[in-house]
């Protein structure tokens, strides 16, 4: 756990020189304020419903796999993936510090969002409730989003393939709800629950509902099993 | 220090190394020689715990590379071919980076002993320096340090003298003499003045295979099947004195090289310049010039390597 906390650190300060880190944040920022004002101007409701329960999350799924797509891709190109796995660190605490590093990185970018329910608050009163759960919310999916882009990296040596993996990745775990509606009886709820969108709306209702954090954890548990054992197999070429 | 036995690795269906067995005792330099592709590096990041071999085993500081993996790796400092480091990362940065993922702490010791490698290699006044705007010659010595930090046991250079000028590779040679007196050193190279200089015991690699394993003294004598002799004798016909020196003991074999000069392949390890010269003396020929001839490793290497190039003999891998 400690070698997986140094590993987070270092590929931490790594994201504070990419320039990368700060075009994604930059894009986040730009789509988020401009759907919060758009919103806002129409609805006049001091709520972020509108806002972290819709679409406009989508621009998560593009952004936050750029996020992760230098984590292991780069290593592996460059060939620094060779010292750090003959260090008497386990693959597992690799992946998982890698995995910190970019959640901590996306906490980070969510801070100015903040300025959101602070605009709500001088201008309006908002129910706070619900803007806790949303905040919870968002974590969990990008938690779940950078999971899978760990994956995706963790598949090839080409950044620009690990993120197009990590997109299309996200793209269809967040569609598959939307195939629910082809079919009838227990497989539609199969479908439903397998899908990234059906575990936000909650969220931004005020809802904390388990079902949706165990959706959100196992996908983050089994992105990270499975980018451990894609790791492990590189060495078995 | 470190048993091999039996190591074997295939990349799909292409044999690497095939049956590599050998011992390092603890202190012991031993100098990986063989051409490019020969299977030095895989045998390398076998032992470093980066791959698992297909069959065999070895074992390093007591420790099972495949079993005890973690623990091996405790032991083992590692000095890939590729010297790839962190480039947006200070030299010191990195190298307390790795000191800590190997375990070398509190802080303070740790900070201590960064300072320790980056003196002992020559880069402290590089220390803030990112490493992506170092020369190549730096970067080596870096990836020198961060092999040294946790003070191993035992390191495992890989090529550590390629891409340096000559008065970089004569310094980094000093330093891996220096640090084989208290460290077991496996070093690999495709340069042999590199183990002629550093090595006690050379291992010739080739297709995979263990060709030849001895020290360095004794490998030489054997690949050149004797002990050789230069002489140079005037007064009498060159005939003559082929024919007497044939006769002397342990004498194989007489070549005339013209202007006088012999060349006497005798036994091996035998010393038969005394008697040569008395001989010479006695005959009443005059003796101009007596010396031994050392064959240089680069000879043995082109023996043992020069094979013709089967068609069929694919890559191996490195």
């Amino acid at each position: 756990m400690r070698n997986a906390f140094l590993i987070a650190r270092r590929e931490l300060e790594a994201y504070f020189i990419s320039p990368i880190a700060y075009v994604v944040t930059a894009a986040m920022l730009v789509v988020l304020g401009y759907f919060f004002s758009v919103i806002l101007f129409v609805t006049r409701q001091a709520s972020l419903r509108p806002l972290f329960g819709g679409s406009a999350l989508i621009v998560l799924l593009f952004v936050l796999p750029l996020l992760t797509m230098r984590l292991l891709a780069e290593e592996q190109r460059s060939g620094t993936i060779e010292l750090l796995v003959t260090a008497p660190v386990r693959d597992g605490e690799i992946i998982l510090g890698k995995y910190l590093a970019s959640l901590a990185f996306y906490l980070l970018m969510l801070v100015p969002t903040l300025y959101y329910p602070v605009v709500l608050e001088v201008f309006g009163r908002p129910d706070w409730g619900p803007i806790l759960t949303t905040y919870l919310g968002i974590i969990l999916l990008g938690g779940s989003l950078l999971g899978v882009g760990t994956l995706a990296s963790a598949l090839t040596s080409n950044q620009i393939v690990a993120a197009v993996l990590g997109v299309g990745m996200a793209l269809l775990l967040w569609l598959i709800p939307s195939l629910a509606g082809f079919v009838s009886g227990p497989l539609a709820d199969v479908l439903q629950y397998l899908g990234l969108s059906s575990h936000i709306a909650d969220f931004a209702k005020g809802i904390i509902d388990t079902r949706h954090v165990v959706y959100h954890l196992s996908v983050i548990a089994a992105s990270l099993f499975l980018a451990t054992r894609i790791l492990e197999t590189r060495r078995w070429r | 220090m470190i048993t091999v036995r039996g190591l074997t690795k295939y990349y799909g269906s292409l044999p690497a190394i095939q049956d590599v067995s050998f011992d390092v005792a603890a202190g012991e330099v031993l100098g990986f020689l063989g051409p490019n592709a020969a299977g030095k590096t895989t045998t390398m990041r076998i032992l470093t715990g980066y791959m698992p071999p297909s069959a065999g085993k070895a074992v390093v500081a007591g420790y099972d590379v495949v079993e005890h993996s973690l623990e091996a790796r405790r032991h083992i400092g590692y000095l890939p071919e590729s010297v790839a480091l962190y480039p947006e990362m200070s030299v010191r940065a990195y190298l307390e980076f790795m000191a800590a993922l190997r375990g070398v702490g509190p802080a303070r010791r740790r900070k201590q002993r960064v300072d320790e490698v980056m003196a002992r290699c020559q880069v402290a006044h590089m220390a803030d320096r990112p490493i992506g705007k170092l020369s190549r010659g730096y970067r080596q010595r870096v990836g020198l340090a961060q092999a040294l930090v946790h003070d191993p046991e035992v390191l495992i250079l890989d090529e550590p003298t390629v891409g340096l000028d000559p008065a970089q590779i004569i310094e980094v040679r000093d330093l891996i003499r220096e640090l084989g007196r208290d460290h077991t050193i496996i070093l690999s190279t495709h340069i042999l003045s590199e183990v002629e200089h550093v090595c006690q015991r050379v291992m010739i690699i080739h297709e995979g295979r263990i060709v030849a394993e001895d020290t360095r003294d004794r490998l030489r004598a054997r690949l050149k099947g004797g002990e050789l002799l230069y002489v140079e004798v005037a007064g009498a016909p060159s005939e003559e004195i082929t024919a007497g020196l044939l006769s002397l003991p342990h004498v194989q074999d007489v070549r005339p090289l013209g202007d006088n000069a012999y060349q006497v392949t005798c036994t091996l390890g035998s010393d038969i310049r005394a008697g040569l010269a008395q001989f010479v003396v006695q005959k009443g020929w005059q003796l101009l010039e007596l010396r031994r001839e050392r064959i240089s490793l680069e000879e043995i290497f082109l023996q043992l390597t020069s094979d013709e190039p089967r068609p069929d003999q694919a890559p191996a891998g490195r």
